[in-house]
């Protein structure tokens, strides 16, 4: 069974198509890239797949189970978690804090033991503590797990990102646009990152990425959206040599 | 080992706000023992615990959840009243005083939190301006009911009218307890100083441990970016209205407390009109949104400053406004509070040489 497997999708706003007719089946493990120009729908069809809007027509399946028109806590729960392409970090708490604002319903405790400090406080808190730092050694931020996280510098802000998604324990992780405004070697340096969560954490990853290196790098298959429509899809090689694509996306 | 120090440095902060409360506890002890106080400052102590309490509440709503509330002293009013009812109506069933406060105290806590809850539900969907308009709009609208409700006790029980006394059709030996604009008259005064400053210290446990809990760390996530802690998987409505009662639950006890501090309690513009509700926000802003122990501070000092100051007689209107500049200034402008850590920095370096 896919991990994934979503079928004519579509949104519109007003009377803009923002997605017609949108389809892609990314199989358990998968690398998966979804690009186009700017404008062409990539961020609307994540913000559906998380349930940020409900889609008009069309349905969504997470390893089997229907996810289409639930509410994006519920879907975060089912298991997809997300990063966004202008960073959302809380800002105001620390490194470790956002992290530990993701392992929110995986390390549960009530509000009366919080205040009260029981026990179980201790106890859950420590575990929290522990399970927050291993995922921050995961992207070398463990030395900073007491800044605050708008102090870290930009591109370590996107990995705090990715860490906090992966701390809701998802099925399926979506990455917007994760390189932009890095360097290339920070963009290098994140290739294998991603590489890493895929391999160490078993996942399934669908990315926004407007940077070839990267897609062209670690995407196995792509799929190209223009218009709101799917342009073509399949491995990255046989896509990337695809002339609609060329003249839509990736010019002469 | 950073995970460490940074835990034990809040524990740390805690503790030194605990401190600060006890220290002015012993101070106020001291100095009206040695008899210079005078009686107006006296009787300025229990109000300066209910405002503390006050204060720090409402930074709950504002500092910490991130939402301007400017109804704060409606929820005070709630508490107040029905603490006050409580003692009244429960007189012969409960005869020990301190008893039938203790309780009030929570019935006051409750019944506010319960507004909170109500009035939450369809406020907490506005943002910024138009939810303060909206939270002022409640306050005023719980003090104008609360100045029409008549409830009296007979034989058979409550009698309850919106009217005036004689529609409540109360047998010969009934009481009247709420008397419309007049209010509660006769509360025993059961509040005073040492048990105001055990409320406080209550507030700030439940407050602060509130903070650096699960619950404190969703509720901040959805102050700093409401989409990213829903795509996490916090409940923003639930966390929203779980902050915004405790906060309204906690102005509910600063209420019974300032209840019974009164023979007669009525609800007039001047004690929770939203005058009161701007100098609550007053004093969280002048300590600094989401600063605990500043919000404290400044609630202390902007009520007692006026009775301080009253020997400068001429100049005390001057002097206050200049004290509110400087604390501004103190508390928010960079260059401050870049002295300010130079100079928490510098006695550290201090205190380690001594130590070594």
């Amino acid at each position: 069974m896919a991990m994934l497997e979503v079928k004519n999708l579509s949104i519109s706003f007003g009377g803009l198509k923002a997605v017609n007719d949108f389809q892609i089946t990314i199989e358990k493990g998968q690398l998966y890239g979804l690009i186009g120009p700017n404008g062409a729908g990539k961020t609307t069809v994540f913000n559906l797949l998380t349930g940020v809007y409900q889609p008009d027509t069309g349905s969504i399946l997470l390893d089997g189970v229907n996810i289409t028109g639930k509410k994006t806590i519920d879907i975060n729960q089912t298991g997809i978690a997300r990063t966004f392409q202008n960073i959302r970090l809380f800002k105001e708490l620390s490194v470790l804090d956002n992290v530990k604002a993701g392992l929110h319903n995986h390390h549960p405790y009530s509000t009366l033991e919080g205040i009260l400090r029981l026990p179980r406080y201790f106890k859950v808190e420590k575990e929290m503590d522990q399970r927050a730092l291993d995922l921050l050694k995961v992207f070398d931020l463990d030395k900073e797990a007491d800044y605050t996280a708008s102090n870290l510098p930009y591109g370590k802000q996107r990995k705090l990102e990715i860490a906090r998604a992966l701390a809701t324990k998802p099925k399926l992780l979506l990455l917007d646009e994760p390189a932009a405004g890095m360097n290339p070697n920070e963009t290098k340096e994140l290739m294998d990152t991603i590489r890493f969560v895929r391999d160490n954490f078993d996942m399934t990853i669908l990315l926004i990425e407007h940077d070839m290196k990267l897609v062209s790098g670690i995407c196995e298959r792509l799929t190209v959206l223009n218009f709101g429509q799917v342009l073509t899809q399949g491995e990255t090689a046989d896509v990337l040599n695809d002339p609609q694509v060329i003249t839509a996306y990736l010019g002469e | 080992m950073k995970i460490k120090s940074a835990k034990s440095r809040v524990t740390l902060q805690n503790s030194i706000t605990y401190a600060i409360v006890l220290a002015f506890w012993v101070f106020i002890q001291i100095w009206s023992r040695t008899g210079q106080m005078t009686s107006l400052f006296k009787g300025l102590l229990v109000p300066i615990c209910t405002y503390v309490i006050l204060a720090v509440s409402l930074n709950l709503t504002v500092g910490i959840l991130g939402e301007l509330s400017l109804g704060h002293a409606g929820f005070m009013c709630v508490g107040a009243f029905s603490g006050a009812f409580f003692t009244k109506a429960m007189a012969d069933a409960i005869p020990s005083v301190n008893v039938r406060f203790g309780i009030a105290l929570l019935v006051g806590a409750a019944v506010a939190a319960l507004f909170g809850f109500l009035i939450g539900i369809p406020v907490l969907r506005l943002k910024g301006d138009y939810l303060a308009i909206v939270t002022l709009a409640f306050g005023e609208i719980i003090k104008n009911l609360i100045n029409v409700f008549y409830v009296g006790k007979d034989a058979n029980g409550f009698h309850f009218s919106m009217k005036d006394v004689a529609s409540l059709n109360m047998g010969p030996e009934g009481e009247v307890i709420i008397k419309g604009a007049q209010g509660i008259t006769g509360t025993p005064k059961a509040s005073n100083f040492t048990i105001g400053i055990l409320l406080v210290l209550l507030t700030l446990i439940i407050v602060l441990n509130l903070i650096h809990s699960r619950t404190g760390r969703a509720i901040m996530a959805i102050r700093d970016n409401r989409i990213a802690a829903e795509s996490v998987g916090i409940h923003i409505t639930k966390y929203k209205l779980l902050a915004f009662s405790i906060s309204a639950s906690l102005a509910g006890v600063a209420g019974v407390l300032y209840a019974h501090n009164l023979s007669s309690l009525a609800a007039t513009p001047k004690n929770f009109g939203y005058n009161m509700s701007i100098m609550i926000l007053v004093f969280v802003v002048l300590g600094g949104i989401g600063n605990i122990r500043g919000s404290m501070i400044a609630a202390v000092l902007l009520t007692a400053l006026p009775e301080l100051l009253r020997g400068l007689n001429n100049y005390r209107m001057l002097i206050y406004a200049i004290v509110l500049i400087v604390m501004m200034l103190f508390n928010s402008a960079p260059k401050a509070i870049e002295m300010r850590e130079r100079l928490f920095d510098h006695m550290k370096k201090k205190n380690r040489k001594e130590a070594a």
